[in-house]
């Protein structure tokens, strides 16, 4: 009789354990029907819109190829998007419902500082990794291990943002002595004169003027003019795109005796100020994260900006895509890259993946230091050289934006001092 | 720092900044001030005038101030069809000036969107001749992007002053400011009048939004920062007054002008506006009101 | 409405919302969604307290909400006081520059009001971007406490927080519609020279309808700063507050307390609806057509076609 017992037992637990088998391995086939949900908030409308809607595309190609080629974790990539208005009070109801409702897997950021921050107390309280798109210093307060920042300012992203343009001046002989810095009354102006400061100071230059000047500010004449009125060596400038314009035309129409002139201008990376503004830009000395030269060809950005330039025209954006895509497409390939190398979606063993790893994105190697921020800054200083006026083409090359610093990256040499300086 | 160069400079970039100012008002001074409707989207108005300006010299290259010009007839048909429902729902009705507020307000909106659906959020920069250069007169430098949009404001206040003083479809348009029962009784037709008024109104529009566009970069939704400019202008000036509009808002691109340079660009706006409160608080009327 | 009734209805929609929602429902969007509806409740019933009540037309809603706002984040740099003091401080604070913009302007004809509060909106957020210590123009952090008081979850407590505040701000329109300041307001606004004639004290009244509607603003700021976590002027001071300010109660019906609640209620839960759904330029392209439309063939609001359909006329 315990030979019977033991026998029903024994067929018992074989049929258990087959039904375990079957379940088991059925599951796996109805997951990879399952798509991994990316949830995110981006400006499609509202005053960032335009940078919103490119990398909404770069993120769209990035998700294509990946499906193409297998999915991810042998699951297809579904995107989950809503816009945030450029405005911060949709955030947390963005995110909230990304989170809670659409149940999504990953999530990363909007675009800009205060569309980010917004997101960060709610991603922070469900433990998700948080890949940020362009936003300065926001992990300072928050402290958070799983946030990490795309942008390429360094460790210290406000002084780093600037360091270039100062370790450009410093070397130079005669070193230039005094220092104009001017900056829009908006977030990422503020930030940068921060780090700009700091620098002055630690790189020796006598700050001779130092205003702000509103966003609605028409016409920039009298500013330079003021500027110009205190006879600074270098001017460091944190612009907004309409302002950076205006500076343009303003140095060209009344002229300026400085000798390296711009910095933090934002907007003279867009494709629709390079081509109004053409020869007006020559000699300016400004920020870019990517260029077309020769010393930034890495594998598969040509290719990424090639997919890119194809929808963009009908897309209504910009043309050339060099600013912000080609780093909307590498913070999602890092998060994917992360998720196949832990093969899981579990958020904390991808979050430690990241922080531990160096990346090999279309835009190059990015290692991520302890704050998330880049461990080693890659900020580009470039120089406007020899631009003409014939338009948009002469940008998609190489030669037009030469990098200045950091050494690794040089692509060519200085032209100093401005031209006109000597006036 | 109050060197004679900065200072010359700085009156100098006042006045031509003061003439743009003024385009972009006149078309307020006479709605807000004759009429008496408060149109909030006449910036919305003008930024369409940008984009049409834009249109043109960026498809056949035409001259963004001509192509301003060009425009206006269809911006007075605009204003007419605008004003005609604005009319029919409301003057008509004996509405409390509140929901005509509110109705402009709603415009002002659909325009905004209505030109990022047509042209999208970039800023849009345009091409002329006379961008990038500056007349030199003595110590002073005066870019010519500011000085031809002043000296075609300047046309514009003449010339709307002189239609206004002297033709009589103008002087009916007063005449209606002042009193339109009266003008009933005499036969004229106020609505037919006030309808050709507002037209004019929005006409401007099309020439301010083409100097907006020679000046600097234009995006969908910069209508909203020149609200308070137009309507502080136009209240400075006096309601109704054209000369009065032009002198208003020299007052204020000088104002603006001086902080920048001497003090710190960051006030300018609280200047401007603190104008327009010390002369609500002190003068209602405006410098040139009855 | 009568007074029990009126105080009945209130207390069912406090028990319900404040009490059996933050224990039944676990699903956190739906009190971050709530909390943006609610805050639009009390900003539409403290603009109608002025603009509908009294005809003077406030476009500088922002000014006020955003004053209330950066209270809070002075404040909190200060010493982080509780939630009350921070909406007394932020109510106080806007209720003083609603008093002196009253001050300065009141005199004149409401237009001049109006353009008034355009410039204030200006002038403070010029202000306010310079004033390095509440971050300028660079915006400042304001981090959730690590405990959420007497709920689960913090963003309960804000919704429930707001849900008071809307609450207050209803019934503070209310009794002054039924009461003799109501009334007064009334007669301002359907001809001022007249009451003025009268013997209404029409500057005293106006003077108090702009500090109660400022005050009320002030109050919905305060909670502001903890809800989205980064506050930068250009952000606390858009223009989507003071277009929303005014359609809301243009829509719902300007001449009871009930219309800036309906209308708050609709266009509110329409706009979060619509930013997860629609998600695009069509969002604003529909609040601009609803304004207009609703001004143009539905001048009462919404409570107005409801009120002639089903027999009463408006209240004027």
């Amino acid at each position: 009789m315990i030979d019977r017992v033991r026998g029903a037992l024994l067929k018992g637990a074989m049929a258990a354990a087959l039904a375990v088998a079957l379940a088991v391995s059925a599951q796996p086939s109805a997951r990879a029907e399952d798509p991994i949900k990316i949830g995110f908030g981006i400006a499609l409308t509202g005053g960032l819109a335009a940078a919103g809607k490119a990398a909404l595309v770069a993120i769209q190609i990035w998700a294509e190829e990946t499906n193409a080629s297998g999915g991810l974790l042998g699951r297809p990539v579904e995107l989950i998007y809503y816009d945030d208005q450029t405005s911060p009070s949709t955030v947390p109801g963005i995110y909230t419902k990304l989170i809670n409702i659409d149940d999504v897997d990953l999530v990363i950021s909007g675009y800009g500082t205060n569309l980010i921050a917004p997101a960060m107390p709610i991603v922070m309280s469900h433990g998700y990794v948080f890949m940020g798109l362009f936003g300065l210093a926001v992990n300072e307060r928050f402290d958070y291990p799983y946030y990490f920042q795309i942008m390429p300012a360094g460790p210290d992203p406000r002084a780093d943002w600037s360091r270039g343009f100062f370790e450009i001046a410093a070397a130079q002989t005669p070193k230039p002595v005094t220092l104009a810095v001017t900056g829009a009354d908006a977030e990422f102006p503020r930030q940068a004169l921060i780090g700009v400061r700091q620098n002055a100071e630690e790189y020796g230059f006598e700050i001779v003027y130092e205003r702000t000047y509103p966003t609605s500010t028409a016409d920039f004449t009298p500013i330079l003019r003021a500027i110009n009125a205190t006879n600074p060596d270098i001017v460091f400038v944190a612009s907004y795109p309409p302002d950076s314009a205006g500076f343009v035309r303003a140095i060209n129409e009344i002229g300026i005796k400085a000798k390296l002139f711009g910095g933090g201008m934002v907007g003279l990376q867009y494709s629709a100020f390079q081509s109004k503004l053409g020869s007006m830009m020559n000699g300016i000395v400004n920020y870019d994260f990517w260029v077309p030269e020769p010393t930034l060809d890495f594998p598969g950005v040509h290719e990424f900006l090639a997919k890119y330039q194809a929808v963009a025209a009908d897309a209504g954006i910009d043309p050339l895509g060099h600013y912000l895509p080609p780093w909307a497409y590498s913070y999602v390939q890092v998060l994917g890259q992360a998720v196949e190398a832990v093969g899981s979606l579990d958020q904390t063993a991808i979050g430690e993946y990241i922080r531990a790893n160096e990346f090999q994105t279309i835009v190059g190697p990015i290692k991520f230091g302890a704050n998330g921020e880049w461990a080693e800054t890659r900020m580009l200083m470039v120089q406007y050289q020899g631009i003409d006026d014939s338009g948009l083409e002469q940008f998609s090359g190489p030669g037009k934006r030469v990098v200045l610093y950091p050494e690794a990256w040089k692509s060519g040499e200085i032209n100093y001092p401005y031209p006109g300086a000597d006036n | 720092m109050l060197n004679a160069e900065l200072l010359l400079n700085a009156l100098a970039s006042g006045l031509l900044l003061g003439g743009f100012y003024a385009a972009i008002s006149l078309g307020m001074t006479i709605v807000f001030g004759q009429l008496d409707i408060v149109n909030i989207a006449h910036p919305a108005f003008i930024i369409v005038g940008s984009y049409a300006a834009y249109a043109l010299n960026d498809s056949l290259g035409l001259d963004p101030l001509l192509a301003g010009l060009l425009f206006t007839p269809v911006f007075f048909a605009a204003g007419v069809v605008v004003y005609r429902v604005y009319h029919a729902a409301f003057e008509a009705r004996g509405a409390e000036a509140l929901r005509g507020l509110v109705f402009f307000f709603g415009l002002l909106f659909i325009i905004e969107v209505l030109i990022t659906l047509t042209f999208g959020v970039d800023y849009r920069l345009v091409d002329a001749v006379y961008i990038g250069g500056a007349l030199k007169l003595g110590p002073v430098g005066l870019p010519w992007r500011m000085v031809v949009p002043f000296l075609v404001a300047l046309a514009m206040t003449l010339g709307l002053h002189l239609f206004f003083k002297h033709s009589f479809m103008g002087r009916a348009v007063m005449a209606v400011a002042q009193d339109p029962v009266a003008l009933q009784l005499m036969g004229a037709k106020p609505v037919r009048i006030k309808q050709f008024a507002f037209g004019i109104a929005i006409a401007t529009a099309a020439l301010a939004g083409a100097m907006l566009i020679v000046i600097g970069p234009v995006e969908p939704s910069m209508g909203r920062l020149y609200i308070g400019r137009v309507f502080a202008i136009a209240v400075l000036a006096g309601m109704g007054s054209i000369p009065g509009t032009l002198v208003a808002a020299i007052i204020l691109g000088v104002a603006e002008s001086l902080t920048a340079t001497f003090y710190g660009p960051s006030w300018a706006p609280a200047v401007a506006f603190g104008i327009l409160l010390v002369t609500l608080a002190v003068r209602p009327a405006g410098l040139f009101g009855r | 409405m009568r007074h029990t009734g009126f105080w009945l209805g209130v207390l069912a929609v406090a028990a319900l919302l404040g009490v059996v929602a933050p224990y039944t429902i676990a699903n956190e969007y739906y009190f971050f969604a709530g909390y943006v509806v609610l805050q639009f409740v009390v900003l539409a019933t403290a603009w109608n307290i002025l603009g509908g009540y009294t005809g003077y037309v406030n476009f500088g809603s922002a000014a006020f909400f955003a004053v209330g706002a950066y209270s809070t984040v002075a404040l909190i740099n200060a010493f982080d006081p509780p939630m009350i003091v921070l909406i007394l401080a932020g109510a106080l604070a806007s209720g003083l520059i609603g008093l002196a913009t009253g001050y300065l302007t009141l005199r004149l004809r409401g237009v001049y009001f109006a353009i008034a509060t355009l410039a204030l909106a200006i002038v403070l957020e010029t202000v306010i971007a310079n004033w390095d210590y509440v971050g300028g123009a660079g915006g400042a952090f304001v981090l959730r406490p690590k405990e959420s008081p007497v709920f689960d979850k913090y963003i309960q407590y804000l919704f429930v927080v707001m849900l008071g505040l809307a609450i207050v701000a209803v019934a503070i329109a209310r009794t002054i519609e039924v009461s003799r300041l109501g009334r007064g307001l009334a007669a301002i606004r359907d001809d001022e020279e007249a009451a003025a004639g009268a013997g209404v004290p029409t500057l005293r009244l106006k003077l108090l309808a702009t500090t109660i509607s400022g005050a009320l603003m002030g109050a919905a700021g305060a909670p502001y700063p903890y809800y989205v976590t980064y506050v930068d002027p250009a952000s606390a001071f858009n223009l989507s507050y003071a277009v929303n300010a005014v359609a809301m109660p243009m829509i719902g019906g300007t001449f009871t307390w009930l219309g800036p609640v309906v209308g708050a209620l609709l266009l509110g839960t329409l706009q979060q609806v619509a930013t997860v759904t629609i998600s695009s330029e069509l969002n604003l392209l529909m609040v601009g057509l609803v304004l207009v439309a609703f001004v143009i063939l539905a001048p009462d609001g919404i409570v107005g076609l409801f009120r002639k359909l089903f027999g009463r006329a408006p209240r004027r």
